[in-house]
């Protein structure tokens, strides 16, 4: 009878294990599958400087608030478990407070377990996230107005942000002034993005991830290759012939160049030169 | 239970009302005072604190990290910088020295939302509710470790009401009151002690921490116990006293060992014959030496 009691409070025991190790099983599934739901960064919320990457960093960043404390501008905010991001992991909206790209960087070293990596000691090499001008339709400048507030502000100013000149087609005698991110110097700090003079900003910064490209890892660029290795790497590049009128030449770079048809010439022979040269006006 | 019903009367009429509520009193100093050295700061600029339980920088020079978390960000593939690291030795070195889960009764801020839970559930005589077992907890904490190893995040983070509600009041609730509300609600109607007895991995964690932790609650004076059962009413944790208050029959020594007791002293409020005290884990002889006048005096003190 004994053994028979102990039996069952053994099979008892055993079945109240199983079913506390299942229920909790479940729920830590459910946690797990929300966990990496969160992973998905929101293209708004950008990380402080020197965060690593997403996945490394929510295993890294204990929640502190240590950042957000010894940002000198309050720029960091906690996220609140209704925001799309980790709860409680720092975050800045760029539209709203940029960073503002201490020298010191007092954010990073206020981070106790280097979520912030630690080994970014100069802002400028930060990458917070990448600015990309995404709409070319409303960019004043794209316009062929001369706004250039994002290209102004930034504070690696034509490093990060350039004007790139080009011919205005609409008016056809005034130049754009295209601002153009590159990458290589873009610390995502959000200025740009903030001083848009736009109701909805035309630069917009986004995490590296969301704004950038990337090649395919076996993809080679044939005139990097040229450089290192001092020749072609394929056959050696035929030169190529132009059919032009007799006079003329046309070189890479500098284009065309040779002597200027005669006035009385132009009207007679269309002859299958470039429209520029008919006549004399551009 | 006191003859009027009303649980720890007999320990207000025996010690008065302050001598009757001095431990309880004290947690609340410790609990509302660490909340006011970390509010302090934002509210009033003064910054003795800064940070939260997950980590804290106290005087710019005092380090003290939740080794919890830090054992999850571990298990998640990160090492910490020095100085949370040397934060955690320093809070695990307390802790095991001051009993594991006084983290619980004195410094979580959750334990002032179970405790209401509690004391409505008592005045109201809201009886029975779900109950599954108090192992549970460890069995969460094992999950969370497991869960940050396997997904590379610290994802208990994700809804660990303690920290919501700590980080929430530091640096804005949002929509953390509802978690927190969660809690309160599941104490008071679902699970008796349902959150911090059976499910909190945190307090799990602690308790492991203070498995030999120096400072116990001892039921010295046991042979004075008049069976008024008011100590197991109050305690979250009622099944820590049975051994230590009745187990002189079984060659158990009156010192509380079990590591879930949260050393909050209530059973030290509520108890009109004086039996527990705070003491060391060590003495835990069987022999219960305390004469018999002794204890009827102190049974009669005013």
């Amino acid at each position: 009878m004994a053994v028979t009691s102990n039996n069952q409070s053994r099979r008892q025991f055993l079945l109240d294990m199983a079913k506390t190790a299942c229920g909790v099983g479940v729920f830590g599934l459910g946690l797990g599958l929300y966990t990496r739901q969160a992973r998905a960064l929101p293209p708004t919320a950008i990380r402080p400087p020197g965060a690593l990457a997403e996945a490394d960093f929510q295993g890294a960043c204990i929640r502190c608030g240590m950042c957000v404390r010894d940002c000198p501008y309050n720029i960091l905010e906690l996220a609140r478990p209704e925001d799309d991001l980790a709860t409680g992991t720092p975050y800045f909206v760029a539209r709203k407070i940029p960073c503002e790209m201490c020298e010191d960087i007092p954010c990073v070293k206020a981070c106790p377990t280097g979520a912030l990596d630690h080994q970014l000691t100069d802002i400028n090499k930060a990458k917070m996230g990448l600015a990309a001008l995404v709409d070319q339709e409303t960019c004043l400048n794209f316009l062929g107005l001369r706004c250039d507030v994002c290209y102004r502000v930034c504070p690696a100013i034509d490093k990060a942000i350039t004007l790139e000149r080009t011919h205005n087609v609409r008016t056809a005698k005034h130049t754009m002034f295209l601002p153009t991110v590159h990458s290589e110097y873009c610390t995502g700090c959000g200025k740009c993005e903030k001083s848009c003079v736009l109701d909805v900003a035309a630069i917009k910064v986004f995490p590296v991830q969301l704004a950038k490209g990337e090649l395919g890892k076996h993809y080679r660029l044939g005139w990097e290759e040229k450089k290192k290795a001092g020749e072609s790497l394929v056959a050696p590049e035929i030169e190529h012939q132009y059919n032009l009128p007799e006079g003329f030449k046309y070189e890479q770079g500098p284009g065309l160049s040779g002597e200027a048809v005669a006035p009385h010439a132009a009207p007679a022979a269309p002859s299958g030169a470039p429209r520029a040269l008919h006549g004399d006006k551009l | 239970m006191s003859p009027n019903g009303k649980i720890g009367a007999d320990a207000v009429l025996a010690k008065g009302w302050l001598g009757a509520h001095k431990w309880l009193l004290l947690r609340r100093v410790s609990q509302l005072g660490i909340l006011a050295l970390f509010l302090i700061g934002p509210w009033a600029g003064i910054w003795i604190v800064k940070g939260n339980l997950a980590y804290s920088l106290t005087l710019d020079t005092l380090p003290l990290a939740d080794p919890y978390v830090l054992l999850q960000s571990l298990l998640a593939g990160h090492v910490a910088e020095k100085l949370a690291l040397v934060g955690v030795a320093i809070v695990i070195g307390f802790y095991a020295l001051a009993g594991g889960r006084a983290y619980c009764a004195w410094a979580c801020p959750v334990n002032m939302v179970t405790d209401l839970a509690a004391s409505l559930r008592r005045r109201f005589g809201i009886k029975g509710g779900a109950r599954f077992s108090r192992a549970t907890r460890y069995w969460i904490l094992a999950m969370t470790l497991v869960l940050a190893a396997a997904s590379g995040a610290i994802a208990w983070e994700m809804l660990n009401p303690v920290s919501m509600l700590h980080r929430g009041l530091i640096f804005g609730m949002g929509t953390a009151w509802a978690v927190i509300l969660a809690v309160f609600l599941f104490d008071l109607f679902v699970s008796p002690d349902g959150w911090c007895g059976h499910l909190c991995p945190v307090g799990a964690f602690y308790s492991l921490i203070g498995k030999t932790s120096l400072v116990r609650v001892k039921a010295a004076q046991r042979s004075a116990c008049n069976d008024c059962m008011d100590c197991f009413v109050v305690c979250p944790e009622p099944q820590v006293i049975k051994p230590a208050l009745k187990g002189a029959g079984k060659g158990i020594g009156p010192v509380i060992t079990a590591s879930n007791c949260t050393n909050c002293g209530r059973c030290i409020d509520v108890c009109s014959k004086q039996v527990f005290g705070f003491g060391l884990r060590f003495n835990n002889k069987v022999a219960d030496n305390a004469p018999r006048g002794e204890t009827a005096a102190l049974g009669n003190r005013p």
